[in-house]
């Protein structure tokens, strides 16, 4: 099974298995957003917390196969305590290692190169690239996270 | 209530050379993968020889437009396409072949067919339309999208735990009913409607019946005036025959009666500046040139499936199901949950299932890699879904090619997906 093992990264199945960051938030002071994989029937739901334009604190609610909670549970890690622009600025680093956003210059920012160094664990999805049917599944979660942070900042 | 559409102590009747057949669908042997099992023929059949034959010296030999040239390849044509439509009508127990067969682009576009052409005339906002919640979505967005325009109730017949129709409070549920819409087999639960006796009830309150055959006439045969129904759809590439073909099949007097559909040329009588008169049924609903090669493709397909014969076919599936079944509960127990009918007798070869523990994401996936094909997902069947309080199943579907071979491949790449997600 080796193409497998590329897609189901140990790491992976750990936060599949033990998802960080799970639950709810009560909204407000919360925001919440949610995304449906029509494909699959996957769900999730991104509550947020932003103050003073810091990722106070995220939670994540939904249900989903291994590669879109564990996707989610990564990502969580990934912005808690970050500004909302490092934030936005990892998100497109994420789509860009999943090959949706070639350029490496977007809206006139620089992405940086995709390595451990720079994405962290994230790197663990990098192989979800050969499955392209599964790409939609590790995105969800990063589509509800923009809008999530869009409400957080609109209000 | 007596289902008369489940056939008992098939078993006996007929053996069917899997293997052998297996021989006569090139896919088997071309497919770059090793191995290669099939068990997703509920979402699309593959097809044999014949039907690709089939089409390929339509092309090479006879292809011209229907009903337009007089000159002898398109008269060629003309006679092929329609000897496809009798041969479906035939196929189905129609009593018109001729008339009655209507050709879509696949059966979702029949019942918006019918509920554009018969629906909109006859319902006003206080009828009611009756469905199932195991209903596929083809049987459910065009009522929905029908009720947005003229507006009435769309009501839903629930199922139990063993994923049979509740029919205990049927009188109080047809009142009102105009039209009821109701699936022979369910794509997920495998359940075999009894849609003989719903068709007398509906009856019996002036409702119309238009059943869903797309996942009942690939492996039963079908009789629709014996089923009594109105109306009945189908599609050709679940039943070994092409993609972008389906039907309708309808009364006579009650294709007179429906409107018109698709617009344009072959399906008017007259066209003047102030306005147009209709062909004859069925040509009144078949605008533009239809599918003509996909139509001879489907005849090929149900000469193949007459060759072997339907009861040889059902006899062979109900024996996988019962073997997969049986193996399934044998090596995971409690650990597999198996959505439908507990007896096999009552369903077709459809095994929806959720692994305790794994995704059907990720089951699909994993069996990928084994090279077993299955769907994961919600199979066009939302309400479905939400009933069953899951929002996606894995699915295996069984047909004449699938062997034990295929069932045991389908078990030992579930063990693998069992070992890898402990
Ligand atoms: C029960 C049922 N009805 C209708 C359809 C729709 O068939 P088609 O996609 O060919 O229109 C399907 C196919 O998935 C089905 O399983």
């Amino acid at each position: 099974m080796s193409g497998l093992e590329d897609l189901y990264r140990e790491i992976i199945l750990d936060h599949y298995k033990n998802p960080r960051n799970q639950g709810t938030l009560e909204t407000p002071p919360a925001v919440v957003e949610q995304g449906y994989n029509p494909l699959c029937g996957d769900e999730v739901k991104v509550f947020l917390v932003v103050e003073d334009e810091i990722v106070k604190d995220i939670k994540i609610d939904g249900q989903g196969c291994s590669i879109s909670r564990s996707s989610a549970s990564l990502m969580s890690n990934a912005v808690k305590g970050k500004s909302v622009k490092d934030a936005q600025t990892t998100i497109r680093t994420f789509k860009k290692m999943l090959a949706l956003k070639d350029e490496d210059d977007i809206d006139g920012e620089t992405i940086e190169p995709i390595n451990e160094h720079t994405v962290g664990e994230l790197i663990a999805l990098q192989g979800v690239v050969k499955f392209p049917v599964r790409i939609k599944c590790a995105t969800l979660p990063w589509n509800t996270l923009t809008q999530a942070l869009q409400s957080a900042m609109a209000k | 209530m007596a289902n008369e559409l489940m056939v008992d102590n098939i078993l006996d009747q007929g053996v069917l050379d899997a293997q052998a057949i297996k021989n006569d669908f090139p896919i088997f042997k071309e497919v770059k993968q090793d191995p290669f099992v099939y068990l997703d023929s509920a979402a699309s059949s593959q097809r044999p020889y014949s039907v690709i034959k089939s089409m390929d010296d339509y092309y090479r030999q006879t292809h011209a437009n229907v009903h337009r040239g007089v000159y002898r390849i398109a008269e060629q044509a003309t006679n092929l396409y329609e000897n496809a439509r009798c041969h479906l009508g035939k196929f189905l127990g129609a009593p018109h072949p001729e008339l009655e067969i209507v050709f879509t682009k696949n059966a979702t576009e029949a019942f918006n067919l019918f509920a554009q052409g018969y629906g909109r005339k006859f319902l006003s906002p206080r009828d009611v339309v009756l469905i199932t919640k195991m209903e596929h979505h083809a049987n459910i967005v065009p009522w929905m999208i029908l009720k947005e325009q003229i507006g009435f109730e769309l009501r839903f017949l629930d199922f139990d735990d063993d994923g049979q129709l509740i029919l205990d409070d049927i009188e109080e549920k047809l009142k009102g009913v105009k039209i009821l819409g109701v699936t022979m087999a369910s794509n997920v639960l495998g359940t075999i409607n009894p849609v003989k006796e719903l068709t007398q009830m509906a009856h019996s309150v002036g409702a119309v019946v238009i059943a869903d055959g797309a996942q009942y006439s690939p492996h039963f045969t079908t009789n629709v005036k014996d089923l009594g129904v109105d109306a009945y759809c189908t599609t050709a590439h679940k039943m070994l025959g092409p993609t972008g073909i389906g039907a309708l099949w309808a009364k006579r007097s009650i294709l007179q009666e429906m409107y018109p559909f698709l617009g344009g040329g072959e399906m008017i009588q007259n066209v003047t500046t102030e306005g147009f008169t209709t062909n004859d049924i069925p040509h009144k609903f078949e605008a533009g040139t239809p599918p003509i090669a996909e139509a001879v493709g489907l005849d090929a397909a149900l000469t193949y499936l007459e060759g072997v014969s339907l009861t040889a076919i059902r006899a062979h599936e109900l024996s996988l199901l019962t073997y997969a079944m049986d193996l399934m509960e044998e090596r995971f127990g409690s650990r597999i949950k198996v959505f439908g009918p507990r007896d096999p007798k009552k369903r077709s070869g459809v095994i929806s299932f959720e692994l305790e523990g794994v995704h059907p994401h990720d089951v699909s996936q994993i069996l990928d890699q084994e090279g077993v094909c299955v769907r994961a997902g919600h199979h066009c069947a939302k309400p479905l879904m939400t009933s069953l309080n899951v929002p996606a199943t894995a699915r295996a579907s069984f047909y004449l090619y699938n062997t034990e071979e295929d069932v045991e491949a389908l078990v030992a790449a579930l063990e693998r997906t069992e070992d890898f997600f402990k």
